[in-house]
């Protein structure tokens, strides 16, 4: 344990995190020491251990004195173990918790598990090595014009100047900002990989994953926005978010369905919510997979949709059908109408109108009149003369 | 069996274990780049393209859900769906003027005009991957590329690849005649006149019979004279059910 020494255990420039474990125990060989619960963390540099209780606690090794590494299975009453036997510490090491110890090996302790993973990672880092290649610097000083001072520019010259270092400083941001977004995306990449294994599994087990193991999974999916690539019929790619927000669209559409005659289409919908999130709005997709539960949830207001594709929601207590009724009387008392003079008749939009009056044909109560100045639709007199 | 099943449902739920904590460690390391670089998304449509891009690649769709990481943490979301929003209030306003069917230019222009003076710039990438987004809503929202540009639709009419190359052969000057047609595309004169009335019932399409040598077919999508004009009171009543 005398190879360690104290840090901050903030990252250093070009230092990545890899993986990092809860509940993990250190000893010095064979004995225990005070490091009794922490979180152990990887990164492409060093071994950080961080005390949980005392967050001010922190103490790490570079991987570059790990000699070699083993497994120890676990037994009853003992957590599985990584043993990480160690070079002699070196003559200008930082100062740590430990000045001797007479063990060339320290004991990692996974109590809450997570030996598996960290082992086949350390494991990984041990091979590629990658802290010979990525030099690392002290974290960022806030003052970062200590070596050239701030000159005081003065009249054009300085201007320019200014505008110099100003555009350089956008340009250097800009690309590190893109160079941090291709590491990011790496490491989404590789979220990506486990959940197309995950999902192979899952189709060969064909039934043996849990209702449970399926709802959790699918939740990963949503989070990191990977496209659901099993279905299951009973909720479609909805989740538990989408159930809860089918439950609040019942609430929120209750009164806005009612004063728009029980019916309104989706992307009516969509514009009513967002307008009133303000923030935290829901995307399309969001709408459309809680709106899919509605019916299953037995909730007040349902999705329909018609065959031109067009979604609505209506209220439980609305019957199109009957309102088709009413709009074959209101054709009949005009001789004819278009979809857009139906539309401001009635108050409604001139979509839903549309489809009203489409259903009611399907139905057999119009007839269309397809022609060059629109579509026009007639009661069926072959229906109701014959 | 009963062995094997179980095996089974450990390894299923090991690596579920495994996933649930790389996620943790993935929103963490979102979280410390959304800290760095959040302005740069909000400001830069060159990134929202790179950023786009980078997630295609790998499989990632940063707008499926508003519940997502990415939404939730680097703001994403909210920009593209409020946009979605604004090009939905746009398509509902013009629709009676042309049908439902506009140029991506026109769109471009009165969205910026909606959104005011001190809003985020908005690219025309930005608008055809909100408008991507709202195709799922079922409201007909679709893209059809024409000349160098696109025409949006968003009305639940069909328009299929008869229609489509009508539009394209259209572009060039607003409007299109039969005889083009015949000539450019080598059809009869009975399919053309069949496209051509089909645009002309869903109004994306007027006739002026008195254009000098036959009758001009006109599309009020491309009447570049009508971008800019300002969208009237009642059109924005229109827009707002």
């Amino acid at each position: 344990m005398d190879r360690f020494s104290w840090t901050t255990g903030l990252l250093e420039l070009g230092e990545t995190l890899v993986v990092q474990q809860r509940g993990v125990r250190l000893s010095d060989g064979e004995e225990k020491v005070k490091f009794d619960s922490g979180v152990l963390l990887l990164s492409t540099h060093r071994l950080i251990w961080r005390d949980q209780k005392n967050h001010e606690c922190c103490i790490a090794v570079p991987l570059s004195q790990i000699v070699f590494i083993e497994e120890q299975s676990s037994g009853i009453g003992k957590s599985a173990k990584i043993v990480v036997h160690l070079h002699p510490a070196s003559s200008n090491k930082e100062p740590g918790p430990f000045q001797s110890s007479k063990y060339s090996y320290i004991k990692l302790s996974f109590k809450e598990h997570g030996q598996i993973e960290f082992y086949r990672r350390l494991s990984e880092e041990m091979t590629q090595r990658r802290w010979e290649s990525i030099p690392t610097g002290q974290a960022m000083q806030v003052n970062k014009n200590t070596q050239a001072g701030r000159i005081r520019a003065v009249g054009i010259v300085g201007i320019e100047r200014k505008l110099e270092e100003k555009r350089k400083e956008t340009d250097k941001n800009i690309s590190e900002a893109f160079e941090d977004l291709s590491k990011l995306m790496e490491k989404a990449k590789e979220m990506v990989e486990l959940s197309k294994s995950i999902a192979n599994k899952i189709k060969e087990k064909q039934g043996d994953i849990t209702e449970d193991e399926t709802i959790r999974f699918k939740s990963y999916l949503l989070s990191m926005g990977i496209a659901n690539p099993v279905t299951r019929e009973t909720y479609g790619s909805g989740t538990q978010y989408h159930m809860q927000l089918a439950k609040q669209l019942a609430g929120i559409l209750q009164t806005p369905l009612e004063e728009r005659g029980g019916i309104m289409s989706l992307t009516e919908v969509y514009c009513l919510v967002n307008r009133a999130r303000g923030l935290e709005l829901l995307s399309p997709e969001d709408l459309v997979n809680a709106c899919k539960m509605l019916e299953s949830l037995k909730l007040p207001i349902r999705l329909r949709i018609f065959d031109s594709g067009v979604m609505v929601i209506e209220l439980q207590s609305h019957n199109e059908e009957e309102m088709v009724a009413s709009a074959l009387e209101t054709v009949s008392e005009k001789g004819s109408l278009t979809a857009d003079e139906f539309a401001k008749l009635v108050g409604m939009s001139v979509l839903l109108a549309k489809e009203r009056l489409l259903l009611a044909e399907k139905m057999g109560h119009l007839c269309r009149d397809d022609s060059v100045e629109g579509l026009r639709f007639y009661p069926n007199l072959f229906l109701t003369q014959s | 069996q009963a062995k094997y099943k179980e095996r089974g449902t450990v390894l299923a739920e090991d690596q579920l274990a495994q996933m649930s904590k790389q996620l943790d460690m993935f929103k963490t390391n979102l979280e410390e780049f959304a800290s760095k670089h959040k302005q740069e998304i909000r400001k830069s449509p060159e990134f929202r393209v790179q950023f786009q891009d980078m997630c295609a690649t790998i499989g990632v769709d940063p707008l499926a859900s508003g519940k997502g990481f990415w939404s939730e943490m680097l703001g994403v979301g909210d920009f593209y769906y409020e946009l979605g929003v604004q090009i939905i209030e746009v398509c509902l306003a013009l629709k009676h003027r042309n049908g439902g069917l506009i140029t991506l230019e026109e769109l471009h222009q009165q969205v910026l005009k909606g959104r005011g003076k001190f809003a985020q710039d908005v690219s025309q990438d930005d608008l055809l991957r909100a408008i991507k987004k709202l195709k799922v809503l079922g409201n007909g929202f679709g893209i059809i590329p024409v000349g160098g540009t696109y025409l949006i639709q968003s009305v639940p009419a069909e328009l299929n690849m008869d229609h489509t190359v009508v539009l394209q052969l259209a572009e060039k000057k607003g409007f299109v005649t039969v005889s083009e047609i015949k000539s450019s595309l080598k059809w009869e004169t009975e399919r053309a006149k069949q496209v051509l009335e089909h645009l002309l019932k869903e109004g994306m399409a007027w006739l002026d019979e008195q254009a000098p040598e036959e009758p001009q077919y006109w599309l009020p999508a491309l009447f570049t004279e009508l971008y800019s004009q300002e969208i009237t009171p009642e059109e924005a009543k229109e827009a707002i059910p």
